[in-house]
């Protein structure tokens, strides 16, 4: 879990593994190193999350089912 | 009399009582007899009769051009719903009563069978049975009063989908707080979708939102919205699906009402949120979804956390991630002088222990110091080998010794021993 990187972990993964930093920190046989490491790698999901809060948009699409039986997605607007 | 759908295999006297589900074919009219005598037209005469499948046959064609599809009220009586998948029953009132039949393929837009007893408005065309010889009313529509079939049909829908535990609360599942896609069940047209699409924008939600079309209302509505539903179930893209359309009559919305539908919104994978219609509307699909919100809008309201939900949720993280680092520092620190306090007070403790045993231990030693006695005033004799001499018997004229006072000792010389006696 904490070599999970930050690069393709979604919103809420982010803050799903922001909250288990935090529990992991509150336990009580966390050495200071081990601590520091985590707080980092918390900052650093801040950090994507913020950013990717900044800049996605809702996009409107539409289900397409090939005829093979695979599906896409087209734009609908 | 013949049927081309083979209702054949009916025993003959159902097949009197219940015409077979197309209308019989037309007989093929025989050559008509040659007229004899004076008859100018056919039946003017005995020797002109005509054939009773002829009248009926007549008189089908005239009944039928002469009434156009009409709606007539009565009280439906001896309802029998055919094994031939077939519906009869009579339409009666205080004088007059006439024989009615639902086939098979105009029932689906009928929600339930008619009991007896209930008070319809019936649509349908006068006909003549020819086997007969009656005149039937083919009906394609039933409008109880009260909305009384509608009523009946939810009931009974309801009924089935509760004994299989699709309305038991326990099965609801929760909605995910962050749906990243959203399968969006609805027509690509309605109100709706544009409703939902609306306030996902306002909110500025980071969601992508997936229609997948069907029609709303209408005969195709249940069809297509189960295969909408079923698609979903297939791609399994989506992490919450929406089933809405806008408000409308019952009518418009009896296809979310269908058993099949709900079964396939039961069945979905992903959560569900039912919205359809406005508040006031509930239908079933709402009863089996996980969520149902009261219109379109705020399903997408339900569905989605707006950029401002979002940065909360992050500053709360942020906040969290802080403390809990503080508290790991502070605690630490806490530890340390903790640590530090017992280590000073526990060395105290064993040192004032150890003086205590010292005292006891040199008292004791005092107590027992043949000094003290000394002190009083004692003496003791030593001899040579420094042995204490205790007894007179122990000295020899002359013999040397030390004696021992409180503060030093003192050569000393026994004297001869005076005699007691002397």
């Amino acid at each position: 879990m904490a070599t999970k990187r930050s690069g393709v972990l979604t919103f809420e993964q982010r803050l799903a593994r922001l909250e288990q930093i935090a529990s992991e920190l509150d336990a009580e046989n966390v050495d200071l190193a081990k601590a520091l490491s985590l707080f980092e790698e918390g900052i650093e999901h801040l950090r994507s999350a913020a950013a990717e809060l900044a800049t996605a948009e809702a996009t409107v699409q539409r289900l397409v089912e090939r005829a093979d039986g695979t599906f896409g997605v087209t734009d609908a607007d | 009399m013949t049927s081309r759908r083979g209702a054949r295999s009916e025993p003959a006297s159902e097949l009197e009582l219940f015409p077979a589900a197309e209308p019989a074919p037309r007989i093929v009219e025989e050559p008509l007899p040659s007229y004899v005598g004076s008859a100018t037209y056919p039946g003017e005469t005995a020797e002109a009769a005509i054939a009773v499948s002829t009248l009926t046959e007549t008189a089908r064609d005239i009944l039928e051009g002469a009434f156009i599809p009409i709606w007539v009220r009565g009280e439906i009586t001896d309802f029998k719903a055919h094994r031939n998948g077939h519906w009869y029953f009579c339409l009666r009132d205080s004088a007059a009563q006439i024989r009615c039949v639902v086939w098979n393929r105009d029932q689906r837009r009928i929600p339930a069978p008619p009991d007896d007893g209930m008070l319809v408005a019936a649509f349908g065309r006068l006909t003549v049975y020819p086997a007969r010889g009656e005149m039937q009313f083919t009906v394609v529509r039933i409008e109880a009063e009260g909305d009384g079939l509608r009523r009946k049909a939810l009931e009974i829908t309801r009924a089935r989908l509760a004994a299989d535990g699709l309305l038991a609360p326990e099965r609801k599942r929760a909605l995910p707080r962050f749906a990243r896609t959203i399968a969006v069940v609805t027509s690509p047209d309605g109100a709706a979708l544009h409703d939902i699409v609306a306030v996902v924008r306002r909110r500025r939600a980071q969601v992508r939102l997936v229609v997948v079309p069907a029609a709303v209302q209408g005969d195709s509505a249940p069809d297509e919205l189960c295969y909408a539903l079923d698609q979903i179930n297939r791609w399994r893209g989506a992490d919450l699906v929406i089933v809405s359309r806008g408000g409308g009559s019952r009518e418009d919305m009896w296809a979310f009402n269908n058993e099949r539908v709900a079964r396939a919104v039961a069945a979905c994978y992903a959560p569900t949120i039912s919205a359809v219609g406005h508040e006031v509307d509930l239908s079933i699909c709402d009863l089996v979804a996980d969520h149902r919100a009261p219109t379109p809008s705020a399903a997408a309201e339900a569905a989605t956390l707006s950029k401002t939900e979002l940065e909360a949720e992050l500053r709360r993280a942020a906040h969290r991630l802080r403390a809990a680092l503080a508290a790991k520092f502070s605690a630490d620190r806490d530890h340390l002088r903790h640590v530090a306090r017992d280590l000073v007070s526990a060395a105290v403790r064993q040192t004032s222990v150890r003086r205590a045993s010292l005292e006891r231990v040199s008292g004791r030693l005092h107590a027992l110091s043949p000094l003290a006695t000394m002190a009083r005033g004692y003496s003791v004799a030593r001899g040579p080998d420094g042995r204490a001499l205790t007894s007179v018997a122990q000295f020899t004229e002359d013999m040397p010794f030390d004696l021992v006072l409180r503060d030093g000792s003192l050569p000393a010389k026994a004297w001869p021993r005076s005699d007691p006696a002397s």
